[in-house]
C-alpha cells in the first residue's frame, strides 16, 4: 500500500440525514390524512357491517319504499327489505373485487412493462402494440361486451377488469423502466455480468417503486368505479344479492319518495373513491418531490 | 411529418380490423351456440333455436360469418334487430344522432371552462384558488360518472331543490326541444370529463412558465401579457389539445351509464337495451360503432400533438 | 478605486452590498456583494457550484428565481439603481441597459417562434426614427456574430441550428439593443473547443467595440484568465477576493482562490513520469477495431496498447467514438470486430460472454456520479456486488469493503451511507472503491470528472495517480487535453472515428503532427500557473516554468 494514499484520506463529513421514504413523506400531506380517514370508515363499513347488521339482506322487514318503520332505521327498499342491513352488507365484495382486480392488474402490468422497457427488443414491440390494440377499446364497453354475452359472473369480471389495468398499468411501468435504464447503475451490473432477470429484480424493480405504488392507488379507484358502474347497470352482482351499486339502480325508481335506499349505498360509493383518490394523490405528490433529483 | 401521420393512419386501420375481430369473436365465435346464449330459457323451443340459427347464418364456417359481418358493417349494414325485425342501421340513426348531440354540448362547454380554471390555477400557483380547484377536482375525479349523476338528481331534482327533471322523458328526434332535460346529463357529463384537462392545463402551464424561455423572455424586457400569450400559451396547449381530444374519446363509452340513468335515447341507451334483449345484431353494433370513434379520436389526438410540436412539424436542417 | 467622478462615470455597473435571501427560510444566497465594472472591459466572476454565481447574476437584471427575494443593496447600471425603479421601469431597462446571455440556448429560446420573432423582440425599447429600422438592425446584428442574415435564416426554428449558431444567435439578441452591461453566464458550456473559441473571440470583439462592460460567469479558470480584464472569486455566496486579473492570478490573497488556482490542470507538460518499461507483452492490444450502431460505422482501424502500470489516455471531442471505444473494451457495446486481446486472450464482445476473470481484470468507471450508483443500496452492498459476483462471497466481507474505501481516500464508516447522503465527488470516489475492490488490472475511466467541480476533479486524479504508482493500468477517455497533460504518459487523438495521432504526451503536446491535433491545442486557453507548486502538478514539469516569479 502506498503511503501517499493512507496520507490523503479525506476528510470525514457528518452524514446529511437520508430523505424520509415515500409514505412517510405522503402522510404529512393533509389530503392524505383526510384520505385515509375517510377509506378507513367505509372499508369499516364494508367489512364488519356483515356482521353487525339487524336484519339478514334479503329478509322482509315491512312494506315496500316505507319510512319511518321500528327496526329499519333507514326504512325499507323497494322489496320491503330493510335498506340499512342491505347497506352494511353491499360493501364486502366489491371492495374484495375492485382490490383484487387491482393487484393482479398491477402485478401483470409491471411486469409486462418493466420486460419491455429493458430488453427493449422485438418484445417490447410486440407487447406494446399488443397493449395498444386492447386499449382501443374504452374499458366499460369492453366489459360489457364480453359480460352480456358469456354471462354476468364474479371471475369474468375480475378477469376483465385486471386485463384491462395491467394494459395501463405496463405502459406507465415501461415509462419509469425507460428512465431507470438509462441511469449508469445498471450498465455497471451489466459491466460486471449480472443476469438480466436479476437486474430488473434487484437493481430496476426498487428504483421504481413510487410511481409503482400511484398506480397502485388510481387502479384500485377506478376498480370501485367501474365495478359499481357494473353492478349498476345491471351486469356485475345480480339480485338478490346486496350491493351498492346495485341497490342504487333498485332505489333510483322511488328516490323522490325513499331516497335513504340510494343515499346510502350512494354516498359509500362516493367517500371510498374519493378517499383513495385523496391517498393516491398524497402518494403522487410524494414521489414527485422525491424523484425531482439530486441537490448537488 | 406526412410520412409520420401515414404510419399512424395505417396503423389505425389495423387497431379497426382487430376491434372488428374482437367484437365478433367476443358475440359470435366465444360462445359454443350463440343462438342458445340468446333466446336463454326459451331455447328450449327447437322450432326458435333453428330460426335463429338461420337468420344468424350461424351453420356456416366461423370465417364465413365474419366476412359477411364485416363487408356489411362498412357500408353500414349491421342486419336486422331481433326485436322488431327493423334494419340495425334505422333503428340506430336517430340514437347516435341525439348521443352525438349530447356529446357535441358537453364537449363544446366544458373544454374552454376546464381550460379556464387550469390556467387561472396555474397563474395563482400555491394560492387559495389553486388550492381549492384542486381539492374539488381530485373529488370530482374520484367519483363514477353514474354517481355523480345521482348526486346531481338527488340535489337538483328532488327534495328541496326540484329545479330539473330527473328522466328524461321524450323521443330521440327532438332532443334538442326541451333543453332543461338536457342540463343534467350535460352537467354530469362536463363534471366526469374535466378533471384531467383542468389537471394538465394548470400542469403543461406552470411547466412552461418556469422554462428557461419564459425566464429569457422576462429578461429582454417583455411585458407580463406578451410573455403569457405569445411566449407561454403556444407551447402549453399541446398536450393540453391531446388531453381534450383524449377525453372526446372517452365520452363514447361514457354515455352508456349516463344515458342509462337519465333514461337519454341514445346509443348507450340503445346498447343496454339491446342486452336486455339479447338483441346480438344491435350489440355487435354499437360496441363496434363506439369503439371505432374511440379509435379515430385517439388517433386525431396523436396526429393533433405531432402538429403542436415545431420540432416534429418543421424537421431539422 | 474611489470617489474620482471621471472614473466613476466609466462605471456601467456598480454594485454595492447586494443580499439575496430564500423564501421562507431566509437563509442568504448571496452576501453583501460588492462589484464594479468600466466600459468596455470584462470582469470574470469565478464560482464553482453552489457559490452563488448564477443568483448573483440574475440579480443584476433585477430577477429573482421562485422562492428568493432580494434583502438588501443596490445594483446601479449606467447611473440608474434598478432598486429604486418599478416594474414596468426595469422592464424598459432590460435589453436596452443590460441584457443577458444564458448557458444554455437551446433551452433559452423558443421552439415554437421563429428567429425573426425572438430577435425583433429583443429591441422593444428601440426608437425607429432616431436609430434606423428594427430589421435593419436585426440583419446588422446577425451579420455582427458570422451569421447569415437572409430572410431563410431568420425564418428558421431554433432546433434548425446547430448549437453554436444557437449560442450566437443569443448574443446577437443580447447586443441588439445596444446595452451598456452584458450578463453571460456560462455561455460556452457544451460546445466544443473550437466553436467555443470563436464565441469568446466573438465576445471579446463585441465588448471593446461598442464599449459594453461584460460580466462572465464561470467555473473555468482558464477561460476567464483568458478573456477577463478583472477578477473575482465567489465562494458560498461571498466575493472572496476581488482584483484586476494579472495581479489575482499572479498573487492571490484569499486561500480559496489559490486552492482554485492549483487544481486547475497545465496544458503544456511532458506529462506523467513513465514506468519501468518490462519489453514483455502489452496488458492490452486493440488493433484494427471497427464498431458502429445499425448500419452505420463510428469507429475504424484502431490501434492502442496499455501497458501494465500505464496511463493511456483517449482525447477527443463529442462524437469522436471515445465512448464507443470504451464500452468496447468493457463489453457494453457489442457491435465491434476486430483484435482486443488481454494478455494475449481474445475477450468476446458482450460481457456476458465473457469469463468471470476477464470481467474481474477490466474494470469500468462512468461519467456521472449521481447515475452510476443505485440509489436503494447502501456503500456496502454497492462496493461488494462486483466482488462477490465475480469472486465468490469473501470470507470477511467488511475487510474487503474497509479496504477498498481506503484506497479510495474514505472513511471507513462511509460504508453504512447510501448514495444520497455523499457529495458528488465522494460518490465518485465510491465508484473507483467499487471497481479496485476486485484487484483488477486495467481501470477505464470514462470522462470520470467531467460533473465535477475544478477543485473536486483535482482531489480524483490525485487518487488516480497514487493507483497508477501501484501498477494499475488505466484507459483515461477525456475531451479535457489540459488534464490528459497531467495524468497519462501516452495519448491517442481520435477524431471522427479514427485514431490521428498517437504518442507519449510530452511529444504530442509539444509538437503536434496532426492538424486536428494542432488546432486543438491551439484553440484550448493556455493556463500557466504563475505562483507557487502545485501537488497536483508534482511529477511533471511545466517547461520554462518555475517556482514564483
Amino acid at each position: 500500500m502506498s503511503t501517499a494514499t493512507a496520507a490523503a484520506a479525506a476528510p470525514e463529513s457528518a452524514a446529511p440525514p437520508r430523505r424520509p421514504g415515500l409514505l412517510r413523506t405522503a402522510w404529512r400531506y393533509h389530503r392524505t390524512k383526510i384520505g385515509v380517514v375517510l377509506t378507513a370508515a367505509v372499508l369499516l363499513v364494508a367489512v364488519i357491517g356483515p356482521f353487525v347488521s339487524p336484519y339478514s339482506p334479503t329478509a322482509m322487514a315491512g312494506t315496500p319504499n316505507a319510512t319511518g318503520i321500528d327496526g329499519a332505521l333507514f326504512g325499507t327498499d323497494n322489496v320491503g327489505r330493510d335498506v340499512f342491513s342491505r347497506f352494511l352488507h353491499g360493501g364486502y365484495t366489491l371492495v374484495a373485487i375492485a382490490v383484487l382486480s387491482a393487484l393482479a392488474g398491477v402485478a401483470a402490468g409491471a411486469v409486462v412493462g418493466i420486460v419491455a422497457g429493458y430488453l427493449r427488443n422485438w418484445a417490447d414491440e410486440l407487447l406494446m402494440r399488443t397493449n395498444d390494440m386492447l386499449l382501443a377499446f374504452p374499458q366499460l364497453v369492453l366489459a360489457l361486451l364480453l359480460l352480456s354475452i358469456l354471462g354476468p359472473r364474479v371471475w369474468l369480471i375480475v378477469v376483465i377488469i385486471a386485463v384491462s389495468h395491467a394494459n395501463r398499468v405496463a405502459r406507465v411501468v415501461r415509462e419509469a423502466t425507460l428512465k431507470v435504464v438509462e441511469q449508469d447503475f445498471i450498465k455497471s451490473a451489466e459491466a460486471i455480468g449480472v443476469p438480466r432477470w436479476r437486474i430488473m429484480a434487484t437493481e430496476i424493480l426498487p428504483n421504481i417503486t413510487s410511481p409503482l405504488l400511484v398506480e397502485l392507488g388510481l387502479r384500485i379507484t377506478y376498480s370501485v368505479g367501474t365495478i359499481a358502474t357494473l353492478s349498476f347497470l345491471g351486469m356485475g352482482l345480480q339480485p338478490p344479492t346486496a350491493d351498492w351499486g346495485l341497490m342504487i339502480n333498485e332505489g333510483r325508481v322511488a328516490i323522490t319518495v325513499q331516497p335513504w335506499a340510494v343515499v346510502l349505498p350512494v354516498a359509500a360509493v362516493a367517500v371510498l373513491t374519493i378517499g383513495a383518490n385523496l391517498i393516491t394523490d398524497g402518494l403522487s405528490r410524494a414521489s414527485i418531490g422525491i424523484d425531482r433529483g439530486v441537490e448537488k | 411529418m406526412t410520412r409520420l401521420i401515414l404510419y399512424r393512419l395505417g396503423y389505425g386501420v389495423l387497431t379497426l380490423f382487430v376491434v372488428s375481430l374482437v367484437v365478433f369473436g367476443a358475440t359470435q365465435a366465444l360462445p359454443s351456440d350463440p343462438a342458445q346464449a340468446i333466446l336463454g330459457r326459451e331455447a328450449a323451443d327447437p322450432a326458435r333455436l333453428e330460426a335463429l340459427r338461420q337468420q344468424l347464418n350461424l351453420d356456416q364456417p366461423l370465417a364465413l360469418q365474419y366476412w359477411h359481418w364485416l363487408a356489411g358493417a362498412v357500408v353500414f349494414d349491421f342486419g336486422t334487430s331481433l326485436a322488431g325485425g327493423m334494419p340495425v342501421a334505422e333503428l340506430l340513426g336517430p340514437r347516435i344522432q341525439a348521443s352525438l348531440t349530447l356529446m357535441l354540448i358537453t364537449a363544446v362547454i366544458a373544454a374552454p371552462i376546464a381550460m379556464a380554471i387550469g390556467a387561472f390555477a396555474a397563474l395563482r400557483r400555491d394560492r387559495r384558488f389553486d388550492h381549492t380547484s384542486s381539492m374539488v377536482t381530485l373529488v370530482l375525479a374520484a367519483v363514477p360518472e353514474f354517481a355523480v349523476g345521482i348526486v346531481l338528481i338527488l340535489l337538483l331534482a328532488t327534495g328541496a331543490l326540484q329545479v330539473l327533471p330527473a328522466v328524461y322523458a321524450g323521443s330521440s328526434e327532438d332532443v334538442l326541444s326541451s333543453p332543461d332535460q338536457l342540463v343534467l346529463p350535460v352537467l354530469t357529463l362536463g363534471i366526469a370529463v374535466s378533471p384531467p384537462i383542468i389537471r394538465m392545463m394548470r400542469a403543461s402551464m406552470i411547466e412552461v412558465l418556469e422554462s428557461e424561455y419564459v425566464q429569457q423572455a422576462r429578461l429582454k424586457g417583455l411585458p407580463e401579457r406578451t410573455v403569457i400569450w405569445r411566449h407561454a400559451a403556444p407551447n402549453a396547449i399541446g398536450p393540453v389539445a391531446q388531453v381534450i381530444a383524449l377525453q372526446l374519446g372517452w365520452l363514447a363509452g361514457g354515455v352508456v351509464a349516463i344515458e342509462f340513468l337519465f333514461n337519454f335515447p341514445g346509443i348507450g341507451k340503445a346498447l343496454m337495451e339491446a342486452i336486455e334483449a339479447r338483441n346480438l345484431p344491435v350489440i355487435q353494433a354499437v360496441t363496434l360503432l363506439i369503439a371505432v370513434v374511440y379509435v379515430v379520436v385517439n388517433l386525431l389526438a396523436d396526429i393533433v400533438g405531432l402538429a403542436a410540436n415545431p420540432k416534429v412539424r418543421v424537421s431539422s436542417r | 478605486m474611489s470617489g474620482n467622478p471621471q472614473q466613476e462615470a466609466e462605471l456601467a455597473l456598480s454594485v454595492q452590498g447586494l443580499t439575496v435571501i430564500g423564501r421562507p427560510s431566509d437563509v442568504e444566497i448571496i452576501s453583501d456583494i460588492t462589484l464594479t465594472v468600466r466600459r468596455g472591459e470584462i470582469c470574470g466572476l469565478v464560482g464553482e457550484s453552489g457559490s452563488g454565481k448564477t443568483t448573483l447574476g440574475l440579480s443584476l437584471l433585477a430577477h429573482c428565481k421562485r422562492a428568493t427575494e432580494v434583502a438588501a443593496g443596490s445594483v446601479e447600471v449606467a447611473g440608474t439603481d434598478l432598486a429604486g425603479l418599478s416594474e414596468a421601469g426595469v422592464r424598459r431597462l432590460r435589453g436596452r441597459a443590460i441584457a443577458y446571455i444564458p448557458q444554455s440556448p437551446a433551452s433559452a429560446l423558443n421552439p415554437a417562434l421563429r428567429l425573426r420573432t425572438q430577435l425583433t423582440e429583443a429591441l422593444h425599447s428601440w426608437n425607429e426614427e432616431e436609430q434606423g429600422g428594427k430589421a435593419d438592425r436585426v440583419r446588422e446584428v446577425l451579420r455582427e456574430v458570422a451569421l447569415p442574415d437572409d430572410d431563410a435564416f431568420l425564418a428558421r426554428y431554433p432546433h434548425q441550428l446547430s448549437g453554436g449558431q444557437q449560442q450566437r444567435v443569443a448574443i446577437a439578441m443580447a447586443f441588439a439593443d445596444r446595452p451598456d452591461v452584458i450578463v453571460m453566464d456560462e455561455p460556452t458550456t457544451g460546445l466544443d473547443v473550437t466553436t467555443q473559441a470563436h464565441v469568446l473571440e466573438t465576445i471579446r470583439h463585441r465588448t471593446r467595440q461598442h464599449g459594453t462592460a461584460g460580466v462572465y460567469i464561470s467555473h473555468d479558470m482558464a477561460v476567464v484568465a483568458d478573456l477577463a480584464d478583472d477578477i473575482a472569486v465567489m465562494y458560498r455566496g461571498e466575493v472572496v477576493e476581488r482584483g484586476k486579473a494579472a495581479e489575482v492570478l499572479a498573487d492571490p490573497e484569499h486561500e480559496y482562490t489559490r486552492r482554485l488556482l492549483r487544481a486547475v490542470p497545465l496544458l503544456k507538460t511532458t506529462g506523467h513520469a513513465e514506468p519501468e518499461d518490462d519489453g514483455g507483452e502489452p496488458l492490452l492490444q486493440i488493433s484494427g477495431l471497427q464498431a458502429g450502431y445499425g448500419s452505420t460505422t463510428v469507429l475504424h482501424g484502431i490501434d492502442v496498447q496499455v501497458r501494465r502500470g500505464e496511463c493511456v489516455a483517449l482525447l477527443g471531442e463529442s462524437g469522436s467514438g471515445k465512448t464507443t471505444l470504451s464500452r468496447s473494451v468493457a463489453g457494453l457495446h457489442t457491435q465491434f470486430s476486430g483484435g482486443l486481446l488481454l494478455d494475449g486472450e481474445q475477450l468476446a464482445t458482450s460481457s456476458y460472454r465473457r469469463t468471470a476473470e476477464q470481467r474481474r481484470r477490466v474494470q469500468y468507471i462512468f461519467q456521472n456520479p449521481y447515475e452510476a450508483l443505485n440509489p436503494r443500496k447502501r456503500v456496502r452492498d454497492l462496493v461488494l456486488a462486483p466482488y462477490t459476483h465475480l469472486m465468490g462471497r469473501p470470507e470477511d466481507p467488511d475487510a474487503v469493503v474497509h479496504e477498498a474505501l481506503e484506497r479510495a481516500a474514505l472513511p471507513a464508516s462511509y460504508a453504512a451511507r447510501f448514495p444520497d447522503q455523499l457529495s458528488g465527488g465522494e460518490r465518485q470516489r465510491i465508484n473507483i472503491a467499487r471497481a479496485i475492490a476486485t484487484r483488477p488490472d486495467l481501470l477505464i475511466c470514462d470522462e470520470i470528472t467531467s460533473a465535477l467541480d475544478v477543485s473536486v476533479q483535482a482531489e480524483i486524479v490525485k487518487l488516480l495517480r497514487a493507483l497508477q504508482d501501484d501498477g494499475m493500468a488505466l484507459l483515461f477517455v477525456t475531451h479535457n487535453i489540459a488534464l490528459v497533460s497531467n495524468i497519462a504518459q501516452k495519448v491517442a487523438v481520435l477524431n471522427k472515428g479514427e485514431i490521428v495521432e498517437y504518442g507519449p504526451v510530452g511529444e504530442v503536446m509539444s509538437a503536434p503532427e496532426h492538424d486536428y491535433t494542432r488546432s486543438l491545442i491551439a484553440d484550448t486557453p493556455d493556463f500557466e500557473l504563475s505562483f507557487g507548486e502545485s501537488p497536483m502538478h508534482q511529477g511533471t514539469q511545466a517547461p520554462e516554468k518555475a517556482a514564483g516569479q
